[in-house]
């Protein structure tokens, strides 16, 4: 016989109360956090007020030209007849020429930096696109107009004349160099090289948080580096990358004196971006601010919200994709 | 293999991986080596017996994990880190000009302190990660279902995760995670096995099952292991070495020999104080 033990009962206790948990802030806490939420509040407030600006400035356009101003690609504000179709191609076209170019060359030196480079060479390479990141874009400007682009007609004609089985490949006047200058290819060569370092920048930082026990274990593997890349750096960083290619294109869109000073501007659909001849939002605006009033006025500051909206949309994209990966929740861009 | 280490709690026997020769032996002589102007071992000379398991102990900051990490050509990958001597697998040296570190370590496999799964693979591709990094096809079709099973249970993980191959290495649980990399580890048929402290961050449980898959593995892979638990060591190991730093000088080897010899019979005083938790 075993002894039975009898349940206790237990004497019933009170219903559990929730407490309230404060933390009372001190004087200097309380002057810190209203100090930096001010300056965060005034960010936003300056975005919103740009946004507000440009919404007010544009209504004479939008309410004269309705839906026309972003169908229409003609700019004659004096016949009343304008809209921004165009120049919204045209940037779009030098922005994807720009990632072309930006691409392959902002990935491969990032890796090269982060993965290849001796210790020696790092740090001065990571100054060095830094650097390149502060030059400013009228210096790419003229370097572009007056280097870049004369060595790039040859390749320019060699790419137009190969190609030429691609109709939007050919040019009017295949044997003239001078058909290929000013092109929305060329533009989007130079503003390639501009938005550069910023998305070198952004994708070696990504890399270089790769976790080390991860490489290891990789290397330990028997891989070579390059399947170590593979396996770890890249998966690791591939919201770095998507991240720096659309905060690029976000800078491309908006580049404005490096189109201003290359482009000869063409108020119709760029079909042969080889050719001679295109334009995109900022150059326009920057070309025409001076010696508009009015209307036209009002066409360029609606042209400027479309560009700011649009800019807007594709960094917001860029930093959540950046944030919410494994990769990207400590990076900023 | 000894049969008695086979878990318990295993339904399925361990089912030997199949290889061309058996484990190699390593064998380290006069192994040196600094970081920068820092000498952190000194004039090392073991021999890791094929098939056996040999446990590395020592209080920290003598130089374990740098000894093991010279033997398969990690050492080398921290900047600055030299050494000397020679480390010979199957009496060739590892360290030979005309031989690739990747060779080496092909044959020579780590796990790692901290679990390193690749978090974004699923646990299947994880275990087949070593032969796509080097290059090599999974035996034809089907061949590596059995062999992401046999990896798998020779790391006493099948039973756990045979119902969710596809999820992501980082889904499970450390102890899992850790078992996972021994699996993974296995997948290309290694030599050796190089383990450094493996089970520090576990708790018990997951302990227990990873001393289990050490010693099934033993015989079929030569394995090193360092370990800060004493007793991990008498119960895993066939052999041991202790390693000691004096103040301010290089680590090196104070006494090695078979483990019960270490444990019961030290013939150093600093050993005999060490295993029986007197310094260190």
């Amino acid at each position: 016989m075993s002894t039975v033990t009898l349940p206790v009962t237990p004497a019933p206790r009170p219903t559990p109360q929730r407490r309230t948990i404060t933390v009372r802030p001190t004087r200097s806490d309380r002057v810190f956090v209203l100090g930096a939420r001010a300056a965060a509040l005034l960010t936003l407030l300056v975005m919103g007020l740009i946004g507000t600006f440009l919404l007010i400035g544009a209504l004479p356009a939008l309410r004269s030209q309705g839906w026309g101003f972003l169908t229409e690609h003609e700019w004659l504000p004096e016949a009343d007849k304008f809209g921004i179709a165009a120049l919204l191609w045209g940037t779009i076209l030098i922005g994807v020429f720009a990632l072309i170019v930006a691409i392959p060359v902002s990935l491969g030196a990032a890796l090269f930096i982060s993965e290849y480079a001796p210790r020696s060479l790092k740090k001065s390479l990571i100054t060095l696109v830094d650097l390149m990141a502060a030059v400013p874009a009228v210096i790419y400007a003229i370097w572009a107009l007056f280097f870049l682009q004369a060595h790039l007609l040859t390749v320019a004609q060699w790419l137009s004349v190969h190609l030429s089985w691609l109709p939007f490949m050919t040019v009017k006047v295949p044997d003239s160099p001078s058909s290929y200058t000013s092109s929305a290819f060329i533009a989007g060569m130079a503003v390639g090289v501009v938005v550069l370092p910023t998305m070198t920048s952004v994708m070696r930082e990504v890399f270089s948080q790769a976790p080390v026990g991860e490489r290891e274990g990789a290397i330990a593997l028997g891989a070579t580096r390059w399947g170590m890349i593979r396996a770890v750096v890249l998966p690791f960083g591939r919201a770095g990358i998507i991240g720096g290619i659309m905060l690029g294109l976000g800078r491309a869109l908006g580049e404005t004196i490096v189109v201003y000073a290359l482009i000869s501007p063409m108020f119709d659909f760029t079909t042969h971006p080889f050719e001679s001849g295109t334009n995109a939002i900022a150059a326009h605006i920057a070309s025409r601010y001076s010696e508009s009033s009015g209307v036209a006025l009002a066409g360029l500051l609606g042209a400027g919200l479309v560009l700011f909206g649009f800019t807007l949309v594709i960094n917001t994209l860029a930093g959540i994709i950046v944030s919410r990966s494994r990769s990207g929740a400590s990076t900023e861009i | 293999m000894t049969l008695d280490a086979i878990s318990p709690t295993d339904s399925t026997q361990v089912l030997p991986v199949s290889r061309e020769r058996g484990p190699a032996g390593l064998v380290a002589e006069a192994v040196s080596a600094w970081f920068g102007d820092h000498q952190v071992l000194s004039d090392v000379d073991l021999r890791m017996e094929a098939g056996h398991v040999t446990a590395l102990i020592g209080p920290s900051g003598c130089g374990k994990s740098t000894f093991l990490r010279i033997l398969n050509r990690m050492h080398e990958l921290v900047p600055g880190a030299a050494l000397a001597g020679q480390v010979l697998l199957d009496g060739e040296d590892i360290y030979d000009p005309a031989r690739r570190p990747i060779e080496s370590r092909r044959r020579i496999g780590m796990v790692f302190q901290k679990a390193n799964p690749f978090p974004t693979m699923s646990v299947y591709d994880n275990v087949l990660a070593g032969l796509k990094l080097t290059g090599r096809k999974a035996p034809a079709k089907g061949g590596a279902d059995d062999l992401v099973e046999h990896s798998l249970r020779s790391a006493g993980l099948w039973d756990e995760v045979k119902a969710r191959l596809g999820t992501p290495g980082s889904s499970l649980s450390g102890g899992q995670q850790q078992r996972l990399c021994i699996a993974r580890a296995l997948a290309v048929r290694p030599d050796v096995l190089l383990m450094d402290e493996p089970c520090s961050a576990l708790d018990p449980t997951s302990t227990r099952r990873v001393e289990e898959t050490i010693r099934a593995i033993a015989g079929e892979v030569t394995v090193v292991i360092v370990t800060h638990n004493m007793q991990q060591a008498q119960r895993v190991s066939d052999r041991c070495a202790f390693f000691l730093a004096a103040e301010g000088t290089p680590g090196h080897i104070v006494e090695q020999g078979l483990t019960t010899d270490v444990f019961e019979r030290p013939r150093d005083e600093r050993t005999a104080d060490y295993v029986n938790g007197r310094f260190g």
